[in-house]
Parts: C-alpha cells; sequence; structure tokens
C-alpha cells in the first residue's frame, strides 16, 4: 500500500524513512538470523527442485540416474549439495526455535541470544557430522 | 486528519486485510513444518545412507512401500511448506501488479514439482 492511500490529501507530503533502516542498523544475531531462516527457505526451494529431478532420474532408469548421480559426485555438485546441507540445518534449527516461540516461550533477551547461538552451533556441528557420515559410508575417510 | 472522501476511516479500511483467512495459512505452514522435521531428517539419513550405493541398490530400496510412501509425504509436506513460505516472500517483498503474476507461478510450480515427484516415486514403486 502507497503512502497516498493511507494518509490522503495533506499538502506537503514527505516521503519518511521506513523502519528497520538497514543502511546504518547494526546487525544483530537476531536480524541477521532472520533474513538468513528466510534466505535459507529460497535455497531449499531450489534445493527440492533437485529432489525431483533426481527422482525422476530414478524413474526413468539407469543411464539417466548415472547422469544425475556423476553431476552430483562433480565437485561443483559436492560444493552446491553442501552449501544445501547447511541451509537445511539452518532452516530445521531456526524453524524449531519459531515453533517454541510459536508457544510463546523463550523471547526474553537472554534465550533469544542463548537459542539463537544453539542454532548456529548445531547447524555447523550437524553439517560436518553428515558429511563426515556420508564419507565414511562411501569410503572417503 | 483532512479527509478527501466521504467514505469514513473504517470503511476504507474493512477487506484490506486477513479476510479471516490468514490464521488458515500460518497453520498450515506450522503442520507441515512439524511434519517435515522428522521426514526431512529421515531423507537426509537415507541419502547419507545410500552414498556410493548403485543403482539397483537405490531402486530396491524406494520401492519398499515404507519409503515410497514416507517419500511421498515428505512431497507433499515439502511443496505445501515451500508454496506457502515463498509466497509469504513474494508478499512482503513485491509490491505490484507482478506479485499475483509471482504467487500464482509458485503455486503452480510447487504443486507441479509435487506431482512429478509423486508420479516418479510410484513409478519406481509399481515398475517392472
Amino acid at each position: 500500500m502507497d503512502v497516498k492511500t493511507i494518509a490522503p490529501a495533506t499538502k506537503a507530503l514527505r516521503i519518511r524513512p521506513l523502519s528497520p533502516n538497514i543502511q546504518i542498523y547494526r546487525p544483530q544475531l537476531t536480524s541477521v538470523l532472520s533474513i538468513a531462516n528466510r534466505m535459507t527457505g529460497v535455497v531449499l526451494s531450489v534445493g527440492a527442485i533437485g529432489l525431483v529431478i533426481w527422482l525422476s532420474a530414478a524413474a526413468a532408469g539407469p543411464e539417466p540416474y548415472d547422469i544425475v548421480q556423476r553431476v552430483i559426485g562433480s565437485w561443483v555438485g559436492r560444493l552446491i549439495l553442501f552449501g544445501c546441507t547447511f541451509a537445511f540445518f539452518l532452516h530445521l534449527c531456526g524453524g524449531i526455535r519459531h515453533l517454541v516461540w510459536d508457544t510463546v516461550n523463550g523471547f526474553d533477551l537472554w534465550s533469544i541470544y542463548i537459542s539463537g547461538w544453539s542454532v548456529v552451533a548445531a547447524s555447523v556441528v550437524l553439517t560436518i557430522a553428515a558429511w563426515a557420515a556420508g564419507l565414511s559410508v562411501s569410503g572417503w575417510l | 486528519m483532512n479527509r478527501s472522501s466521504f467514505r469514513s476511516p473504517l470503511g476504507r479500511a474493512i477487506g484490506l486485510g486477513s479476510a479471516k483467512s490468514g490464521s488458515r495459512r500460518w497453520l498450515a505452514e506450522r503442520v507441515t513444518a512439524v511434519a517435515l522435521v522428522p521426514l526431512t531428517l529421515w531423507l537426509v539419513a537415507s541419502i547419507i545412507a545410500h552414498t556410493g550405493s548403485d543403482y539397483t541398490v537405490f531402486i530396491a530400496w524406494l520401492r519398499t512401500p515404507f519409503v515410497a510412501g514416507g517419500m511421498i509425504l515428505l512431497l507433499i509436506a515439502l511443496f505445501h511448506h515451500t508454496a506457502l513460505g515463498l509466497q509469504v516472500v513474494i508478499e512482503d517483498y513485491v509490491h505490484s501488479v507482478a506479485k499475483f503474476a509471482a504467487v500464482i507461478a509458485i503455486q503452480f510450480c510447487c504443486y507441479g514439482l509435487a506431482v512429478f515427484g509423486i508420479i516418479a516415486t510410484l513409478r519406481v514403486a509399481f515398475g517392472g
């Protein structure tokens, strides 16, 4: 909705700055994680397309499946998969944090920062653990 | 306040809100989120367990009823959650006619992809 529909017919209508003024705003953990939850959601939406391509290739037969597996197994594929893994765990942990908030708990400043840093730490640990497990299953470690 | 029309402030505001359907979407986003916690963890664990395994092993895994069913449930929850989430992102940042086109495109893409994924899973499950 534009400003004119809210405050019509004022003579000198100034466009006032809207909050948050992100150019001069020092980022905090709370705002960074909020944005990160959104961004990882968008990244995972693209990852979901990858899941459908993977399943479709499996349904199409051994040759298409091999092509997809080779793309995933390449260095670029692995890098993207690693990014998706971290995005997944960040969105998962951030999402659980949101579900706790939905029960109207954990809103005081101390809890917010404890849960926020827990999300960051858990995401890093789970991403590394998942890749260590995957690489050990495939015989790389 | 200097009014430009004879309509009351309340009259102008009515109809601009959620039209009493917002809470359903909000709840659906949470319900799908709760469903996705075990489903996605299961998917990630399964992918890790199948790292480096060949086509026949993977197909034999995917065609078991439990796995095929789990995959279909995952696809439904995943793309429902994705459609709801992306719609919120678009509604927050796009404020033109393009908003409606983008929201419609998101719905088509998400539910289209869900159907493709489910069909692929069923083809593996029931295929010869």
